[in-house]
């Protein structure tokens, strides 16, 4: 009886010791109170925009499209308009589109693609006011990607490969950037 | 029984307590239970199946939704499988890194039975708790890993990307977080004597018949047999890391219970050994994106916060495997239940089920 006693208010003297601490828990639909999100953080997939060309890194390869566990992507693409003159990239990304609904955020699509030309975007929000607005097209996938890069201060992990300026010298032309390439084995 | 009549009951296959779809059906003579019958499938996704059709890389993804609450360690069991098959050696501080992750999902595993368990005996607070706690743990798996929970982190011969710069400190400080944590959740119901008369000497199980049925994990060591896997089977670098294994006496509902809290503790030595030698060094063996291992067939058994999850590969030699097999400790586990249920009274019905911790995306995978 008394080590009843004992034990039950030894558990209340530890629920009367948290009554006094801070909330951990935020409140979620006002942005400024809510939780931060860490850098790292994977959200929905979002393709990246290269400020100095004007045009998006994907070249539409399918590579991503491809080894995407779910099959929710699905990408075009087309001859670049830009190429050569303004851009080095002779294929570009005509549409793409992402079910984000479908889409398991992985990452895969991010590990594959050689162009960093995606990214896992700080954008998680599925409630939308369409029946269809979770099949994000290219333009939303494109401004998701402008927000995150601009967010976190996005860099190409591998400028020299992936940058669209053309090059000065013949033969540097071109180096592969566009091609549809095959998987990296 | 005098000419009465058994009532059946059906439990679930929406019944809150059940810890996912399952579905019990109780047949009762007064208010002790007198037989029953698990039935499952609810969660039935084809996992094993789906797994034939996609890569290796890609197979990692669904083991993180097999055991959806100890999505990490079911990352390293697949990973393991393949990289067996493939002889890859994966570099020391992947190790250490798959440890120290391991660990603390096992911490937010238990943590996650310790106030659902809560929740069964009718106790409102616990979970409370034990969500603070395991919160300090997702948003470290976050920083990391870049989700909560379905990471895709350990991959085939290494892990995804370094740790973050910040790591010793954030790991010092949710350790400290958490050991404190532990202590007030221990404090906090194990030794409330409401608690304790309902749990101690409910669905007891012994030793030999925990072992006939198949139990692992916990709910076997709460039977007094000191079998796991880390220790007695040893896999990736559990050898080189000091801790005890808990083991309960009589395999009551109490034991179960308490083998996971001290279980935290030992996690949390196993993590702090782990961080103090954490080696520098690569992170990933070179492995391609699209491996093909040769031919052939491997079993591996890791020790899961629920259990020996086995996974049984056989390769013929192509970029997908030919057959997946999981051995899901989950499920094992629930044949006991018919066992631990026998005799009990219909009430406890629910303490005993919440007791084994079940996850159905494993049973029915
Ligand atoms: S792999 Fe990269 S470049 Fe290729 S289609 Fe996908 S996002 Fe575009
Ligand atoms: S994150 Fe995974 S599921 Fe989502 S689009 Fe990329 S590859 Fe597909």
């Amino acid at each position: 009886m008394i080590g009843g006693i004992i034990g039950f208010v030894g558990g209340l003297a530890v629920t009367l010791k948290s009554a006094w601490r801070e909330p951990v828990t935020a409140e979620y639909p006002e942005s400024e109170k809510r939780l931060n999100l860490e850098d790292r953080y994977m959200g929905f997939p979002a393709l990246t925009w290269d400020g100095d060309v004007g045009e998006p890194y994907c070249t539409g390869c399918m590579v991503c499209v491809r080894e995407c566990p779910t099959q929710c992507m699905s990408a075009e693409m087309k001859d670049n308009p830009l190429y050569p003159l303004k851009s080095r990239r002779r294929k570009i990304i005509d549409s793409f589109e992402i079910n984000l609904a479908r889409c398991i955020l992985c990452g895969i699509c991010v590990d594959v693609c050689s162009f960093d030309a995606i990214e896992m975007s700080h954008e998680h929000e599925l409630s939308k006011y369409e029946r269809n607005a979770n099949r994000a097209d290219l333009p939303s996938l494109i401004s998701m990607g402008r927000d995150y890069q601009k967010k976190i201060g996005w860099n190409p992990r591998n400028p020299e490969k992936n940058n669209g300026l053309p090059q000065v010298e013949e033969g540097g032309l071109d180096s592969g950037a566009g091609e549809a390439v095959e998987v990296e084995e | 029984m005098d000419g009465s009549i058994d009532l059946m009951i059906n439990m679930g296959p929406q019944h809150p307590s059940t810890h996912g779809v399952f579905r019990l059906v109780i047949w009762v003579d007064g208010e002790r239970i007198i037989k029953s019958e698990p039935h499952i499938g609810y969660l039935h996704r084809g996992s094993e199946k789906i797994c034939e059709s996609e890569h290796y890389a890609q197979i990692v993804t669904l083991f993180d939704r097999m055991d959806y609450v100890g999505n990490l360690n079911s990352e390293l069991a697949f990973c393991l499988a393949t990289e067996k098959i493939m002889d890859v050696d994966v570099p020391e501080r992947a190790e250490y890194i798959r440890v120290i992750l391991c660990e603390l999902n096992r911490i937010a595993s238990h943590m996650l039975f310790y106030g659902v368990y809560g929740l069964d005996a009718g106790a409102m607070t616990p979970i409370l708790y034990a969500f603070r706690e395991r919160e300090k743990i997702q948003n470290l798996f976050e920083s990391i890993t870049g989700a909560r929970m379905m990471h895709n982190y350990i991959r085939i011969g290494g892990i995804k990307e370094d740790l973050p710069g910040d790591f010793q400190k954030r790991i010092v400080e949710v350790l400290d977080h958490l050991k404190r944590g532990i202590e007030e959740c221990d404090a906090l119901i194990s030794k409330n004597e409401m608690f304790l008369a309902r749990t101690k000497g409910v669905g007891s199980i012994s030793g030999s018949d925990a072992i006939d049925f198949g139990v692992t994990g916990p709910a076997l060591r709460a039977s007094g047999v000191a079998e796991d896997i880390r220790v007695t089977d040893s896999y990736s670098i559990y050898d080189r890391f000091d801790f005890n294994i808990p083991v309960g006496t009589y395999g009551d509902c109490w034991d179960r219970f308490y083998v996971r809290v001290e279980e935290m503790r030992e996690s949390i030595k196993i993590i702090e050994q782990a961080v103090r030698s954490l080696p520098e060094g690569d992170i990933s063996a070179s492995v391609r994106r699209i491996v093909r291992p040769p031919k052939g067939e491997v079993f591996v058994r890791t020790e899961s916060p629920r259990g020996d999850l086995a996974v049984f590969l056989v390769s013929d030699g192509t970029d997908k495997p030919y057959r997946v097999k999981v051995r899901a400790p989950s499920f094992a586990n629930l044949q006991a239940l018919e066992q631990m249920l026998q005799g009990a009274y219909l009430a406890d019905a629910v303490l005993i089920l919440g007791s084994i911790d079940l996850i159905m995306g494993e049973v029915d995978r």
